[in-house]
């Protein structure tokens, strides 16, 4: 900032001054978060991707050279391929749970006066105040076989379930815990839209339901697309829910990393299976997003 | 009985009042304009004849047909918002096809109407777009074809021209009559501008603080204003405290700090407190001396077809318009005289309520 102020000190009225200002600027007030993105996103994810085609002694542990072996036996082992299906398949159910739980959630936090909409968007948040982990230990408690659940279902005589360790289990707290991430996009383009819009479809003879379907959710797709982006992408890279609720026998592609790392002390390997994740997440995001957005780009703006 | 009645409407939030015991009748085919600064409830009247807003007392009628409590939904009205309200999502031929579609009028005959309502607005050409890619004005007219397509029985305005810049106002003023006539639509307007609601309505109904003040053709209530807050908000208005002087007959004047002024007679009585309203318009200048009232030019500004000049004089700074007619205005410092013919001044009983300069900001 104060190197910048005496660039603009002189004030003068000269020709020449804001053309000279103009490009320095910017990269001036950039330059700060891009160093940072560079440092703390950039630096790990390249030394990651470096460190996945190094070749990995299993009797010394030791690692160098140069190797596509890890990417081969991922692509080639079945086990691998289950994981990712099962990873993108408990993702993809998820998604849609919270699209279905949060888009009227939002649209009903939309609607509230005041003191209960502020009451209610704590409550939709607070979650988010208590750690993952808290609250899969929560879950795990809640489901266990001595846990409520279980002794309401004795209780009323259908009998113990085994609940826990199950992918059910895993999608129920994956909803629970994205929840907020799909309920805040869709709230915030809730909060842009012209309230007149849905009393004009109602004007013109429209139940309400068909308002909605026909006025309202599509001005706010958007909003759904990004809380689906957000909430696919955390529950694909998930670690602590699959990690504490599906056990060891149900692993997702966050615990495998895990395994490779700290188990088998494999690094090239984790690093191999991370970066498929991560190539494997930008597809399905990108085609998605493509998908959803290029259809609306020219109505929506 | 009117094609649109209500009946002492009633709403209140809480404690305040928005509209207080409203009673309108509308006839088949009329243009009725409700008229109020902001806040004076014309709005909520609206919404209440919409079904978007429940009154709490009063009933209102359409056709014959009690709709006070009918949803939004069923009472089938054409209604154009403020904000315009199109589907952004939807091209302009799906959004003027919406209401056909909502009313189950076959696939068929949905496709001429809807040619039908936008060749009306002059908007054939437009039937792709999107509203985001048309302007101000366009976007008014799908508002306006959207409503009028459904063929309504009552066509609701909501300050339908707020938004759009003073030219194309004044131009969509008179198109949007025009439209009314050929269509021949009864029609409610919502406006806070008056020469909005002068230039287009068959009658027009002044609002204030949730009343009904008067309801009036546009002409009678600009000449005769029943209260002075009427004469100040339509219009610009000079308002002089006063004294009857004398009573007779016809005839009456005002005592006007010392200054007699000839008023026609309205059953007064000497001694009473008065408010005269002139209209600018109404004033002429005169050589000094031939004037009822001499002053000086504080300031004029020139208004293309008009003059407005400032005079201060004995009774206050006084507004008088002139029609520019291409004589040389009176200089800026002149003495001059100001003449009226007694038929012109309005008596209000009893003394100045407030203020006058806030009808100067709203009526501009």
């Amino acid at each position: 900032m104060s190197a910048s102020l005496p660039d603009t000190a002189p004030a003068s009225p000269g020709e020449d001054t804001p053309q000279r200002r103009f490009p320095t600027a910017p990269l001036f007030l950039s330059a700060p978060a891009a160093l940072l993105f560079a440092a703390l996103v950039l630096t790990p994810l390249f030394l990651t991707a470096l460190l996945s085609f190094n070749q990995f002694e299993y009797a010394t542990g030791r690692t160098g050279g140069f190797t596509l072996e890890h990417y081969l036996a991922v692509v080639t082992d079945e086990y691998y391929l289950e994981i990712f299906l099962r990873t993108f398949r408990i993702s993809a159910l998820a998604t849609a749970i919270c699209v279905v739980i949060g888009v009227p959630e939002a649209y009903i936090l939309s609607r509230m006066t005041n003191p209960w909409r502020s009451i209610f968007l704590l409550v939709i948040l607070a979650p988010l105040l208590v750690s993952v982990v808290v609250r899969a230990f929560g879950w795990s408690m809640l489901l266990g076989p001595e846990g409520p659940v279980n002794g309401a279902l004795i209780a009323l005589g259908i009998g113990r379930m085994k609940l826990l360790y199950s992918e059910g289990t895993v999608v129920v707290a994956l909803v629970h815990v994205m929840l907020p991430f799909m309920v805040i996009p869709v709230w915030t383009s809730l909060q842009k839209l012209d309230p007149a819009v849905e009393q004009a479809a109602l004007s013109f003879g429209a139940s309400r339901a068909t308002a909605i379907v026909r006025v309202v959710a599509p001005q706010i797709l958007p909003g759904i697309l990004s809380g689906s982006l957000i909430v696919f992408g955390l529950s694909a890279s998930a670690f602590a829910i699959p990690g504490l609720l599906g056990g060891r026998r149900l692993k997702m592609v966050a615990t495998v990393v895990y395994d490779q790392y700290l188990s088998d002390l494999n690094w090239p390997m984790g690093a191999a299976v991370a970066v498929i994740l991560l190539a494997a997440n930008l597809i399905i995001m990108l085609t998605y997003h493509r998908m959803v957005e290029g259809h609306y780009r020219r109505r929506l703006g | 009985m009117s094609f649109l009645e209500l009946k002492n409407i009633t709403k209140r939030y809480g404690p305040l009042t928005a509209v207080g015991d409203v009673s309108l009748s509308v006839e088949k085919g009329e243009f009725v304009s409700l008229l109020g600064p902001s806040g004076c409830g014309k709005t909520t009247t609206l919404q209440m004849i919409a079904g978007f807003v429940e009154p709490s007392a009063g009933t209102i009628r359409l056709d014959g047909r009690d709709i006070t409590r009918a949803k939004a939904n069923s009472r089938g009205l054409g209604i154009v918002f403020q904000s315009y309200a199109l589907f952004p999502h939807m091209t302009v031929f799906d959004n003027v096809s919406f209401g056909l579609e909502m009313q189950r009028v076959p696939k068929g005959e949905r496709k001429p109407r809807v040619e039908e309502a936008l060749s009306l607005v002059h908007l054939s050409p437009y039937a792709k777009r999107y509203p985001r890619e048309l302007s101000g004005g366009q976007r008014q007219r799908v508002a306006l074809a959207r409503a009028l397509v459904i063929r309504p029985p009552v066509l609701l305005l909501d300050e339908p021209l707020s938004n759009l810049d003073a030219k194309l106002r004044e131009a969509m003023q008179f198109e949007l009559r025009e439209i009314q006539r050929k269509v021949g639509t009864t029609t409610v307007m919502v406006t806070h501008d008056q020469a909005e609601a002068f230039s287009i309505s068959d009658r027009v109904v002044v609002m204030e603080a949730g009343r009904i003040t008067q309801i009036d053709q546009p002409y009678r209530i600009y000449e005769h204003p029943e209260t002075e807050f009427i004469s100040r908000f339509v219009g610009k208005t000079n308002l002089l405290p006063g004294k009857v002087a004398t009573a007779t007959g016809a005839g009456a004047t005002v005592s006007l700090a010392g200054i007699a002024v000839p008023v026609e007679n309205a059953g007064l009585s000497v001694g009473e407190t008065v408010t005269l309203c002139i209209r600018p318009e109404k004033l002429h200048l005169t050589a000094p001396s031939n004037g009822l009232l001499t002053g000086r030019v504080a300031d004029r500004f020139f208004l293309g077809s008009q003059w407005l000049y400032h005079i201060d004089g004995p009774l206050g700074t006084i507004m008088v318009v002139t029609p520019n007619d291409g004589s040389t205005p009176a200089e800026q410092g002149a003495p001059v005289g100001l003449e009226w013919s007694p038929s012109v001044v309005r008596v209000h009983r009893g003394a100045m309520a407030e203020a006058p300069d806030v009808a100067l900001e709203v009526t501009g």
